[in-house]
């Protein structure tokens, strides 16, 4: 008698990564660093609000312009669009999905219990929850200019003044940055956990790089409206 | 020293659980805890009450059979298993709250017993090396540099007692399934199964009702083993290597 062969088609590799846990934890890890690296490059570009209205108003112009003339006016941006939006969302349900998962895993809490785990990781759910209300928050007010009523289009360094001007959105964007900053801080090394990167002997140079990456990012972010608030950016 | 225990009794699966308040007297500060609950067991039993059931097997730290949660920490306040954590650690008059393993994938069977075959599932999954029957192969025919004896070693010492679970707040087995990837995979006599032996186990885990893990690292600080967190990155490494290697899921 032959044996039978193998013939069955093997189950894609996109199906077994999100189908499984450690893929899924892989995919946010992955648009995790992509939206990591565009916020380092925004924070940059934030602060060339305290080189002037001129240099920012400049630069926002310049975006829609990159890869010109091999790219079409605005079609680097449209890509970043899209990887991003991507991004943002992947990241989001593999991490409600996940969460689902995690919370049904343990239904009953115990009495007494010690956290051991630091705030940053306590925090990631909803300091996620607020960085996503935060995202579409910031879309509508900088950049379709929906809820910023003193808003011009093509003036990014006067709409970016007048919408810090109102103190509730100065402090919901401070509070946005702070979450930012424990997200990526617990983020940027489980990323590398995540991702089979890390290792005892680097364990702690990318916690370093962590921290590094949470205070540069949530101070280079703060700059902006501490500015308008102080009076420096006006 | 005396104790006041408040301990979770449950008489089945299927019934509902009760933290139960005891007031136990005449503990020796060198009693293990489980000695500790054998002295309250014995006085329950003269009292005509059903005694408190919990596992236990070599009671020298080796085995894994033992496991409560004592005060919110799987196995206590010391690193080490419960037959091995001494009631020294405790001050006289103290409350402790013993707690069975909490997670779906374990469910109690009674009081503080659990019923932790889905590990064994993992295990079976591919937690073995597949070798061919015979006289016992040559100590010198397979050489394996001290280091990675060193590190498969470590890795080895899982004893399988699902103190990684307990802690995880989301119930992942993660640790467990990571240590005995990284005992095999890193052995020569583990190579020819590298890449199924990380897809099939870290399914099997996925087929059971354990959580993922969000790298909050309870589960390494809870080992009596000392089964290091970093484990979990060379098997996330092992998976997406096997993965990309094209070795879907057998």
């Amino acid at each position: 008698m032959a044996l039978a062969t193998r013939t069955e088609r093997p189950p894609s590799l996109i199906g077994t990564v999100w189908h499984s846990t450690v893929g899924k934890k892989a995919v946010m890890a992955v648009t995790g660093l992509i939206m990591l690296a565009y916020l380092v490059a925004h924070m940059m570009g934030n602060l060339k609000v305290f080189f002037g209205a001129g240099e920012f108003n400049h630069y926002g112009h310049w975006i829609r312009t990159v890869g010109e003339p091999f790219l079409h006016r605005e079609w680097f941006l449209w890509a970043a669009r899209v990887a991003l939006s991507a991004s943002v969302v992947l990241h989001g349900v593999a991490a409600f999905q996940l969460s689902r998962l995690d919370r049904a895993a343990r239904p009953e809490k115990y009495r007494r219990k010690r956290h051991r785990a630091s705030y940053a990781t306590r925090t990631m759910r909803w300091g996620g929850v607020i960085l996503a209300l935060f995202i579409v928050w910031h879309i509508l007010d900088l950049t379709t200019l929906t809820v910023n009523p003193n808003a011009q289009q093509g003036r990014p360094y006067e709409n970016l003044v007048a919408s810090f001007d109102r103190p509730a959105v100065t402090a919901f964007y401070i509070v946005a940055m702070l979450a930012l900053g424990l997200h990526i801080r617990h983020g940027f090394w489980s990323a590398a956990q995540t991702l089979g990167a890390n290792s005892a002997r680097r364990d702690r140079a990318l916690k370093f790089v962590a921290n590094a990456l949470a205070a540069l990012l949530t101070c280079g972010f703060l700059a902006p409206p501490l500015g308008v608030l102080t009076g420096v950016v006006s | 020293m005396n104790l006041t225990l408040r301990i979770w009794r449950q008489t089945g699966p299927d019934s509902a659980g009760a933290m139960t308040t005891y007031e136990v007297t005449g503990i020796s500060p060198d009693m293990s805890f489980l000695e500790m609950l054998d002295h309250l067991n014995e006085e329950l039993i003269l009292a005509g009450d059903e005694p408190v059931a919990f596992d236990h097997d070599c009671r020298e730290g080796i085995c894994g059979a033992c496991g409560m949660v004592i005060n919110g920490q799987a196995h206590g306040p010391e690193r080490t298993t419960t037959c091995q954590l001494h009631m020294r650690h405790f001050e006289d008059g103290d409350t402790v709250d013993v707690e069975p393993w909490r997670a779906s994938a374990f469910p109690v069977v009674k009081d503080l017993v659990v019923d932790r075959s889905a590990f064994d599932r993992i295990i079976g999954a591919g937690g073995y090396v597949s070798v061919p029957t015979g006289a016992a192969p040559d100590a010198h025919a397979t050489p394996v540099p001290k280091p990675v004896a060193d590190l498969a070693f470590e890795h080895a010492e899982c004893i399988g007692c699902g103190a990684c679970v307990a802690a995880c707040p989301n119930g992942s087995a993660m640790l467990f399934t990571s240590a005995k990837v990284v005992h095999l995979n890193v052995l020569p006599q583990g190579a020819p199964e590298r890449e199924s032996r990380v897809l099939d186990m870290v399914g099997a885990m996925d087929d059971q009702s354990f959580g993922g893990c969000t790298n909050t690292g309870e589960c390494a600080t809870a080992c009596p083993k000392g089964i290091p967190l970093s484990s979990i990155a060379t098997m996330n490494r092992e998976y997406l290597r096997a993965t990309l290697k094209g070795g879907a899921r057998r």
